[in-house]
């Protein structure tokens, strides 16, 4: 029988290694799994290339993962933030590596990954600082760049519910990039509110297939203000 | 001088927007604009973050931390609303399937370029988030912000000095001083403030203009 459910999210992250390249889910706090971020710094594992929209909120999450200086390079578009202080003083200190990227082209660059293109021209950029040394082309009269994939050796996501197979629905707006990068790491961990019974989740509505998932991890959720 | 307030200003961009449209509304004073949408149209606001159909904010109390917009602020979803990932929410701006998104701007170009995701100064920690695709993706790209800087020079000028968004992507400019149209021809003032004549809103802007205000008819 096959069951991907994992029951601590320190067994889940236990083999994510030193150097790796680790996607993690979210937009701003909405979706950020914040339960494997923290079994993550509890690994230890440092050198990290972190793929993730933003680059930590106050103290908590991917900011306390950085905090812990276990991040050597950062690719995302949105760094800058009013609680975004401890990535400032690391950049500014000149001790985290930024890669910028538009954030649609930071989207189809993970997309691109895990749908197994080469590359592809985007007309996003074009002529602006971050498509400095780029190729470009003209197709069709409009000017692109080319960009290419990303790929993970583990994503971090969150969803709602998973169930044993390791098919994932989400909730709201918290599902962001997790379904995009749940498809562009080896070894995708999902942090769930609920593993359900196999049959339970509606085929028509799974938004990430099981074969792009390795690992569910139930995290009971504490508390959460009735909407 | 008479200029708009930043809430007059938000009116009036909301104006033009028709039924049916749908409407991605930058981070900053664009968002005000959702405020001031004519209630019989049904527009649909688009939010990069991954939803369609985006409501108000919440009543206090009912913030739900999934459920935000692109600047991370609790909103609601409108009943017929949907939720997607990235993929897709970026498809729809940069596959050109929004009507219209309205953008802050630094400088805006005679010719239509967009400077809006970086002072360019060196200190400056930069950051981009969905600024480049909705320059170029939008059907129509609005900006709207005021006509001068704190201190007194024009936004909209011959070319940027400020690192470009997009190139040749605006469509149009609402300020707190006129309405004026990006063309082939050059930049159209179709609409001034009360009391400003166009000589005087060229003056003020310093780069030519074509003067195509339609007269009062009140």
């Amino acid at each position: 029988m096959i069951d991907k459910t994992v029951v601590s999210p320190t067994a889940a992250v236990a083999d994510v290694f030193d150097g790796a390249t680790v996607m993690i889910g979210g937009f701003g706090t909405a979706g950020m799994p914040g339960e494997l971020i923290d079994a993550l710094i509890e690994r230890g594992a440092s050198d990290l290339t972190i793929v993730n929209n933003n680059a930590g909120n106050g103290e908590t999450g991917l900011a306390a993962l950085l905090k812990a200086r276990r991040v050597k390079k950062i690719i995302c578009s949105f760094p800058r933030q009013t609680d975004s202080h401890v990535f400032d003083a690391l950049y500014r200190a000149g001790e985290i590596e930024l890669e910028l990227v538009p954030q649609g082209n930071l989207a189809a660059r993970i997309q691109a990954g895990g749908a197994g293109f080469g590359a592809f021209f985007t007309p996003t950029g074009y002529g602006t600082l971050l498509a400095e040394g780029k190729e470009t082309r003209n197709i069709g009269g409009r000017n692109y760049i080319l960009e290419y994939p990303i790929r993970a050796d583990f994503a971090l996501i969150k969803a709602d519910r998973g169930d044993r197979w390791g098919n994932l629905v989400y909730r709201k707006t918290a599902r962001n990039f997790g379904p995009i990068m749940a498809t562009a790491a080896q070894c995708t961990i999902a942090q769930v509110r609920e593993v359900v019974p196999l049959g339970s989740l509606d085929p028509e509505a799974i938004v990430t297939p099981g074969i792009f998932v390795r690992r569910v991890v139930p995290i009971r959720v504490a508390q959460r203000s009735a909407a | 001088m008479n200029r708009l307030t930043r809430e007059q200003l938000a009116d009036r961009v909301a104006r033009d927007i028709p039924e049916g449209a749908y409407v991605n509304l930058g981070i900053g004073l664009p968002t005000l604009v959702a405020n001031h949408l004519p209630r019989d149209r049904e527009i649909f606001l688009q939010s990069e973050n991954g939803l369609l159909g985006m409501g108000p904010a919440p009543a206090p109390g009912h913030e739900d931390p999934d459920l935000i917009n692109a600047g991370k602020q609790p909103v609601t979803l409108l009943t017929g609303g949907a939720y997607f990932h990235h993929g897709d929410s970026f498809a729809m701006m940069r596959g050109g399937h929004l009507d219209i998104c309205v953008l802050g701007a630094f400088q805006v170009a005679a010719n239509g370029d967009l400077a809006n995701w970086h002072t360019g100064a060196s200190d400056a920690i930069p950051a981009v988030g969905g600024a480049m695709d909705l320059a170029i993706g939008a059907k129509r790209v609005w900006v709207m912000m005021d006509h001068l800087t704190r201190s007194g020079e024009s936004k909209i000028v011959a070319h940027c000095s400020y690192p470009l968004t997009g190139i040749a992507c605006v469509t149009r400019i609402y300020t707190d001083l006129a309405v004026i149209d990006v063309t082939p021809h050059g930049l159209q003032a179709i609409e001034t403030v009360p009391g400003l004549g166009f000589a005087e809103l060229e003056r003020l802007t310093g780069i030519p203009l074509i003067n195509a205000i339609a007269p009062v008819t009140e």
